[in-house]
This record gives C-alpha cells, structure tokens and sequence, in this order.
C-alpha cells in the first residue's frame, strides 16, 4: 500500500497528524488530554472511515452514484439503536422496536452485552441493503445522474419521516441511551478504549473483506463495468445485475456504519443525519484519499476529519469575533471547495488506485520472480503480467 | 431448431411494441393524472391551487435554466439551488447593503433603497422601484460568478472529459461552497427584502393572496416570454436548441459553441436570480433553503424531460401546485411539502423516465 505514497500525501499527513497531537498538546498542556482527545478521535475516523469504504465500493469499483449515503447511515444508526434498546417507557418517549432484552437470548458469556448488538449490526447491514434494493430496482437501469439526484432525495424524505412521525423513532428528540457493547464490563470513563478496539477491528475486517472482493473475479468485472458498461456487456457480464450488486453492498456497509456510530455516540438524532454531515463530508473523504482504494477512504478520512476536529479545536482560541463566529462555516468553505480542487489539481487523490488485475496473477508473478532468482541461469524472463495493462 | 428461429424475431416485435405502448400509456398516463389532479384542485382547493401556481412558477424558473444546462452542457447543475438563494442574497446587498458584522449588521452607505424614492411601495407590493433595479445587477453579478466557475471549474473538468458523474460531484462541492459563502456574509438569519405587513389583494375568485405573489407571477410571465423569443425566434437560440440536440452535429454545422456555452450561462444566471429573488419575495432569504430547492427543481426538470424548456414550465407548475395542494391531505403534515416532489420524481422515473415532452430514453 506504501508504493504509491507521494510527497504531496506523505506532507498531508505528516501536517495533519503533527497538528492534530500539537494543538490539543498546547490548549491542555498534559498528554493524558492528548490521549483522551485521540482515542475518540480515531473512533470516529473509523466509523467514517467505514461509510468510505461503502462509498468506495459503490462508486470507486463500480461508478454508481449515491449522494444520499445520510440516509443509509441514518438507517442503519437507527436500526441498530431499535434492536438493542429496551421497550419504550411512553409519555415523551416514543419508539418501535425495543428488542434489547429479547435478544439477549444465550445463557452464557454475558450475551445482553453482545448478542443484541451483533445482531442490530446484522440487522442494520441487512435492511440498508434492503433500501438499496428497492431504490435501484427502478432507477438503476436509467441515466447514471438518475440515482444521485434519488438518493438526495431519500435521504431527506427518510429524515423528514424520523422528525415528522412522532411514534416511530423518538421524533427530534432523538434516540438516547443505546446501550454500549460490552459497556457493563468496563468503568465508563475507560468505555473509549473498548469502542474504539471494536470498531477498529470491524474497520481492518471490513478492510480485508473488501480488498479481497476487490481482487476476487467479481470485484474484477465491477471494474470493467465501471471503465466501459457496453464491453462488460458485450462480454457476458450482467451490468445490471453488478451494478445492483455493489449498490446493496455497498449500503449494507454504510448501515453498518451507521450502527457502529450509534454504539459510539450512545445518543442519535435526526439532526446528525443531516445532507452535509452524512453525505458531502464522506464525498470529500473519498475523493481526498482517492476513489477506488480502500486506503485512500481510510487516509481521506483521516484527512477530512483531521482537518474538521482542528477547527473545533481552533475555536477554543482567544480569536476575533468576526472570525470566530464564521470559523465552521469557513470549514464548510473549505470541504466543499477541496472537492472542487483535488478533481481539478489531483483527480486521482492522494493514493491513486493501484491496477490490480487478481490475487491469482499477483500470486503467479511472485512466484515467478522467485524462481527466476533461484535459477539465475534460465536465459529468458517470461513476461511480466502486471506490467500488462489491466483488462 | 426451426422453432427457436421462427420463435426469436416474433418476440422482439412484441417486445417492440409492447416498449412502445408502454410509452405511449405512460404518457397518457402522466398527462392524465396531473390534468385530472389539477382540475379537481382547481375546483376544491382553490386557495391552495392559487398558491401552487405562485410557486410553481419561480420552481419553473428555476427548472427551465437547469434544464438549459442540463441540454446544452450535458450535467446535472447539483448548485442550482444554492446558486438561487446567493444571487438573492446579492440582490438584498444591492438593495440594502447589508453584511452581518462583529455585533449585528453592518449597512454600507452605497445602496440602491438610498435613491430618492426608491423605497416608496408601487402599487400594493411591499418594493419600490430600487427592488426592480437591484434584479438586473444581481444578474450581471451572478454571470460574473457562473462564468468563472465555468472557466475555471466546469470547462477544465469538461476539456478533460470526465462525463456527467464528475461535473455533478463538483457542482456539489461548488454549492456545499456557496451556502458557506451566504452564511460567512450574510450569517444564518432569516432576512427579507422589505420589513412590514404586506397587502393582500382579493382575486376575482375569492382567493386573496398577498399583492406580491401576483407581481411574482407576472414577473415568471414576461421571464417565460421572453426566453420562447430568444429560443425560438433569434440565432443564438436555434444553435443552443441544437446543441442540446446533438452537440456533435452542432459541431459540424459550424456553430460556435464557445459562444453559445456562454449564452447558455448568461440565459442560466438571468432565470437563477430572477427566480432566487422571487423565491425570496415569496418566502425569506434563508442559506439552508438553497439545497432543498434541489430536489422540487430536479423533479420538474425530469418530469417535463431534461432539455425541453416547455417541458421545465409544465413541470415546474405541476410540482409547485401538488405541493402545494397536498399538504391540505390530513395524512400528510406539512413538514412533508418537499417530499411530494420525491414522489413525483419516482412516479415519472417508473412511468416515464423521459419525461412529458424528453425526446429519446
């Protein structure tokens, strides 16, 4: 992953990082505060991370279109929260779902600190997969710019249905108090530690997963699709069917996402799922990193979000108030501004997307070298694969 | 083996036909419910209806420039909307010279409701004539702005040949931008052109509506009217039609398209401030209004086919009035006024993905 590092991404993220250790440093001035900035930090790079990678395999491997990906974070937050809550009480607090304590049905190993949420986690995979179903069935056979401007729309539309329908989540009031895995394991001032080796671990999972399907025969096709649908057609591939594919993928991802942010937070509400904070902001992680590489979502994210807590951060100075009070929408500025600049100035992002053929030529080449070294004297090498462009 | 080849030509002709009366029912389909729809809130609704018309036709303002560019340049314009509302906000700087400050506004003393008499109201609108005049430097102001990016962002991106997909991230970047841009300036406040009660005025019908929208409608009126002559009537339009046609053939057919990119930009910021500036009139000047403009103007524009200004117009209307109208239905709340457009434009991409008058899939 290292090879295709240039100085422009190895100063990015050496300012980023150095940045982001130094200035919480100075405001506090004790590492312990450091650390309590970073751990929920990386937390939240992962759980954008994640949405990223969902992105990725949509539009980075296949080229569908989603600038709706609040709404499937939205649901799968929500949906996680409903399956792992208990009832709720009524009065003020109103909610479907509540299935916390009926899932925690194994007698063993504590299973109401995991079991409901392995299983919402399942769940919110599964029904944003299911949206996506719907949503493409219809649309996805028509103009490509069809999709964006549907997903912008669901997202909204489901938003508006969380505010406007009183008894089905909690309304503007939001959802509180998501019980956390494995949260009654741990004092909750130490929780962070515990959140963030889960949701780090889905992350490398997620990671390997994808980079696998990536370079499997089907994550091959998805890219043929996306360079020229009409040749993958003419081969025999079912466009549709690839297509349809990586968008429900890709959406259970995003749910997946969605889920792990509502254990992080504890607390959701509609306001969160708003179209800058859960669409644009993942947009410009990718396109920062670079589409089509799964390293790239995870650095874009870093970046982006890097770059977001710096602001937060900045504010706390003694600065003027006519900055001050502008200093977020200045940050709006500037992430709308730099996916304008990097498809300008760097369509391809910090870490281009590197052409790998499959895991089997990769292998093959390897091997190759190998036995080309062991036996210096076969006069010929045989050609070199990978240096073939990708088919 | 006889069979299969006998078989295979007979179900392509079914299915020929069988696509082409599913276009054509489609059509009839759509035409019929929306002029059944409209009719019945004609009669029952006409408060509503009246209303509908108003804002359908700033929506149909709107539509008809982003259908333009949808035609001529080939993307998705995702800064419609935000691009509306800014160069609204320019025309309340031109009017009021108003900036928010380090406390509060700040007013510069170079403003147009400054000019003698330039405040007093015409008629019963809540504007004098400094309003009227504000409109034509928001326009020359939101060229200036359109044909920079167009410069500098979408003829780059365009030259390159990223095709539609990239054009719209960066129109989506450009609009996240600019609704920073209106909140740095002008902050997140509701604002209005002209403080103080309106005038309502009864119309014939007995609906009475404030005095402005009827100056909202003439105004969308003289606009339309004006760009049938330069479509249909001038040079410039004739290339720009063909060009939304088949650029290609444009090409050899000598057009300049350089030159009718930037009419097309010029036509685009005129219908994008008058139609920000009436939007305003008829609501408020607020920054987060800009993007859910997007989903009623997309609507529209697919609804009456990408590339048909008559098309835009009818479904610019139609989607103003079933808004409108349908938040009279108890089952919906009016909270989900802008989500009638989603249905409509699910409605047309099942029925009919080309639209009432779109040419072509």
């Amino acid at each position: 992953m290292m090879r295709n590092w240039s100085p422009l991404t190895a100063i990015t993220v050496a300012v980023i990082t150095i940045l982001i250790i130094a200035v919480p440093y100075e405001r506090s001035g004790s590492a312990r505060s450091v650390v309590d900035f970073l751990v929920p930090f990386a937390t939240t790079v992962a759980v954008f991370a994640i949405l990223a990678i969902g992105l990725n395999v949509q539009w980075g491997y296949t080229g569908v279109f989603n600038f709706g990906i609040a709404g499937f974070f939205m649901v799968g937050a929500y949906t996680a929260a409903i399956f792992t809550k208990d009832p709720a009480t009524g009065g003020a607090i109103t909610y479907i779902g509540g299935w916390g304590d009926d899932l925690a049905f194994l007698p063993f190993f504590d299973s109401e600190e995991w079991l409901p949420h392995l299983i919402g986690l399942a769940a919110a995979g599964f029904f944003c997969a299911l949206l996506a179903l719907v949503l493409a069935l219809p649309i996805l056979r028509l103009r490509e710019d069809y999709l964006a401007i549907v997903t912008i729309g669901i997202a909204e539309v489901l938003r508006r249905i969380a505010i406007e329908e009183d008894r089905l989540v909690n309304a503007t009031r939001g959802l509180t108090g998501i019980p956390r895995p494995f949260g009654g394991w741990v004092e909750p001032e130490n929780y962070k530690y515990v959140i963030f080796c889960i949701i780090v671990s889905f992350l490398v999972l997620l990671f390997v997963a994808v980079e696998g399907a990536a370079r499997s025969p089907w994550g091959r096709v998805l890219r043929a699709v996306r360079e020229d649908e009409q040749a993958a057609a003419a081969s025999g591939k079912n466009v549709f069917g690839f297509k349809l594919q990586s968008f429900m993928f890709g959406a259970a991802i995003m749910g997946m996402g969605g889920a792990l942010y509502g254990y992080e937070a504890g607390a959701i509400a509609p306001d969160t799922f708003t179209h800058f904070f859960g669409t644009f902001i993942v947009w410009a992680m990718l396109i920062v990193g670079g589409a089509g590489n799964n390293g790239g979502a995870i650095l874009g994210a870093y970046i982006v979000w890097g770059f977001w807590s710096l602001t937060l951060q900045i504010q706390s100075y003694d600065l003027p108030d006519a900055l001050r009070i502008r200093i977020f929408y200045i940050r709006d500025f500037v992430v709308g501004a730099l996916i304008v600049l990097v498809l300008l100035l760097r369509p391809q992002g910090l870490l281009p997307e590197e052409r790998r053929v499959s895991r089997w030529l990769e292998r093959r080449v390897a091997r190759l070298r190998r036995e080309e070294r062991t036996q210096p004297s076969s006069s010929q090498a045989p050609p070199d694969p990978a240096e073939q462009p990708a088919a | 083996m006889t069979a299969a080849n006998t078989a295979a030509p007979r179900a392509t002709w079914l299915d020929a036909m069988r696509s082409r009366y599913r276009d054509v029912y489609g059509a009839i389909l759509l035409w019929a419910a929306f002029i059944g729809f409209g009719v019945w809130a004609a009669i029952a609704h006409s408060d509503e209806f009246t209303v509908g018309i108003v804002v359908g036709s700033i929506f149909a303002l709107g539509a008809i420039g982003l259908t333009l560019i949808y035609g001529v340049l080939k993307f998705g314009h995702f800064a419609h909307g935000d691009a509306m509302l800014l160069t609204a906000y320019v025309v309340f700087f031109v009017l009021t010279g108003t900036v928010v400050g380090e406390r509060g506004d700040v007013v510069s003393p170079l403003r147009m409701d400054r000019l003698p008499g330039a405040s007093d109201q015409i008629w019963e609108f809540s504007f004098g004539y400094g309003f009227l005049l504000s409109i034509p430097v928001g326009c020359v102001i939101a060229f200036a702005v359109l044909q920079t990016l167009e410069r500098f962002v979408y003829g780059p991106l365009r030259d390159r040949r990223v095709g539609i997909v990239i054009l719209s991230i960066a129109s989506l970047g450009i609009a996240i931008s600019m609704r920073s841009v209106m909140l740095i300036i002008w902050g997140p406040g509701p604002r209005l052109y002209a403080p103080g009660i309106r005038d309502t005025t009864e119309l014939p019908w007995g609906t009475r509506i404030v005095s402005d929208q009827i100056f909202i409608v003439a105004a969308a009126l003289v606009v339309v009217a004006a760009i049938y002559l330069l479509l249909y009537r001038t040079a410039i339009g004739r290339a720009m039609r063909a060009m939304a046609d088949n650029p290609d053939l444009a090409l050899v057919s000598g057009i300049n398209t350089d030159s009718v990119i930037r009419w097309t930009w010029l036509v685009a910021a005129t219908l994008i401030t008058i139609a920000g500036t009436l939007l305003a009139l008829q609501s408020q000047l607020k920054p987060e209004l800009g993007f859910t403009l997007l989903l009623p103007l997309f609507a529209a524009t697919i609804l009456g086919g990408i590339g048909s200004p008559q098309g835009a117009l009818i479904g610019g209307l139609i989607v103003g009035i079933t808004q409108e109208v349908a938040v009279t239905f108890d089952v919906l709340g009016a909270g989900y006024k802008f989500s009638v457009a989603f249905a409509i434009l699910i409605i047309v991409l099942v029925v009919r993905p080309r639209g009432l008058f779109g040419s072509g899939a």
